[in-house]
């Protein structure tokens, strides 16, 4: 199993029925893949359709049906269309459930910056802000480093994209959740030790005497 | 009743430096032929607002390709390296808007609300040069309301009372814009007989259009 793979797989676990969803473009948006279909979860793209599925097959595409990164989308049964100020809205104004985004860092007081690295990639914030600012869970998805170095760091250095701390972090490596005002690992990857995380990781870190492994 | 006009006489009226809105997201639900027709009239020095430039050879891309555009307000230019290579390079400048506080901010410009109160962007770089508010609610950014000289809207259906019916992911911010400027340029799909749209269908009520489109040739 690749990292993302892994990272798509345990996000997915945290959607239980009923939910109200949004997937960020990427990463986040592999996660539908491993939510059992069934459970009535409706997930929300921010260009203005709640009830998303999948890709259509070729020659059965909408031109009017797309998803926030602009690919062809197909819609589930029950589906609504709506314009951008009820999509944000609803993911403003408290009824989304929860996002998954992708990071560029976390930090220890679990704050997310995910949508400018100064002078060198500067894409804009997108729905990102809103997002983080209003639904009701944040779920990072991304790799735990890049490059080498740690993406969970004890302040972020890059842009915020919201005050608001976020509540679980899932990398390649780990589980992590923001509780009691600092980051806890709740869960490593299988065949990673605690070990291998804390030296993956530059943020201070509350380890638990036991860390399970992720059941995928 | 309006009569449907030509993209070129719609493009004329448009003159060099006009702030004009244009609906879409990523290219769709834009209006394609509109904006081929800025490009062939030479516009320029466009103050562009919508939610991104979509990517070159599409939408709101093909202005940038072309020169037109000088001022952007828009929320995402990720999927545009043109567009963020022009503002890198001093050629446009760019107001990075969060995406809900961007379609609030032209509702509010439409609907004459002097600003809305949100808290996206607190403590933020979106947060430079606002004024924090704070209310029993908690505290908020002041977002000031945006209004065009002109809007360009993709609507799926019109009829000649200058209704407006959208399609799916195509409506986005194109029924907000419509709002929000002095003058509103539809552009639709098909153009239908007056009553041919229930009005329970009509999600931009012909009364805020100014001109429609004629029909694809």
């Amino acid at each position: 199993m690749d990292a993302k793979e892994i990272i798509a797989r345990r996000v997915a676990q945290e959607i239980t029925s009923g939910m109200l969803v949004n997937l960020g473009i990427g990463l986040p948006s592999l996660v539908a893949n491993y939510v059992p279909s069934g459970r009535g979860v409706f997930f929300q793209a921010e260009n203005g359709v709640i009830g998303l599925g999948a890709r259509p097959p070729e020659g059965m595409q909408d031109p009017h049906l797309t998803d926030a990164g602009g690919g062809f989308v197909t819609a589930v049964p029950g589906a609504a269309s709506i314009d951008s100020a009820m999509s944000f809205g609803i993911i403003r104004g408290g009824h989304l459930d929860m996002t998954v985004l992708g990071g560029l860092q976390v930090d220890e007081q679990g704050q997310l910056a995910n949508w400018k690295v100064p002078g060198k990639m500067v894409p804009g914030m997108g729905g990102a802000m809103d997002l983080v600012t209003g639904a009701k869970r944040v779920v990072v998805a991304m790799q735990h480093a890049a490059k080498g170095e740690s993406k969970i760091v004890p302040r972020c250095t890059l842009p915020l994209t919201s005050l608001r701390p976020v509540n679980l972090i899932v990398t390649d490596l780990a589980v992590l959740r923001f509780e009691n005002g600092g980051l806890a690992l709740v869960e490593r990857a299988p065949g990673v030790s605690v070990e291998d995380v804390l030296a993956a990781t530059t943020a201070r870190l509350a380890v638990p005497d036991v860390v399970p492994e992720m059941a995928l | 009743m309006k009569r449907a006009i030509r993209c070129d006489v719609a493009a004329a009226m448009i003159p060099d430096g006009a702030t004009v809105l244009i609906g879409g997201f990523m290219g769709v639900g834009t209006p394609e032929r509109l904006v081929d027709a800025l490009v062939a009239r030479k516009a320029r020095d466009l103050c562009i607002v919508a939610n991104d430039t979509a990517k070159a050879g599409r939408g709101i891309g093909k202005l940038i390709t072309a020169g037109c555009v000088s001022r952007l307000v828009v929320s995402h230019i990720g999927l545009n390296p043109e567009t963020q290579a022009k503002m890198i390079a001093g050629e446009i400048a760019v107001e990075l808007v969060p995406q809900g506080t961007l379609v609030e901010r032209i509702r509010a410009g439409g609907v004459g609300l002097g600003g809305i109160l949100t808290p996206t962007g607190l403590g933020t770089e979106a947060q430079e040069g606002k004024q924090v508010i704070e209310t029993p609610q908690g505290r908020f950014l002041l977002e000031l309301p945006i209004r065009g000289d002109f809007a360009l809207l993709a609507a799926y259906q019109a009829d000649y009372a200058g209704n407006l019916t959208y399609s799916l992911t195509a409506q986005n911010f194109n029924p907000i814009m419509a709002l929000a400027a002095t003058t509103v340029i539809a552009e639709p799909e098909a153009i239908m007989p007056i009553g041919a749209i229930p009005p329970d269908g009509v999600k931009t009520p012909g009364v805020l259009v100014d001109h429609v489109i004629e029909r694809a040739a």
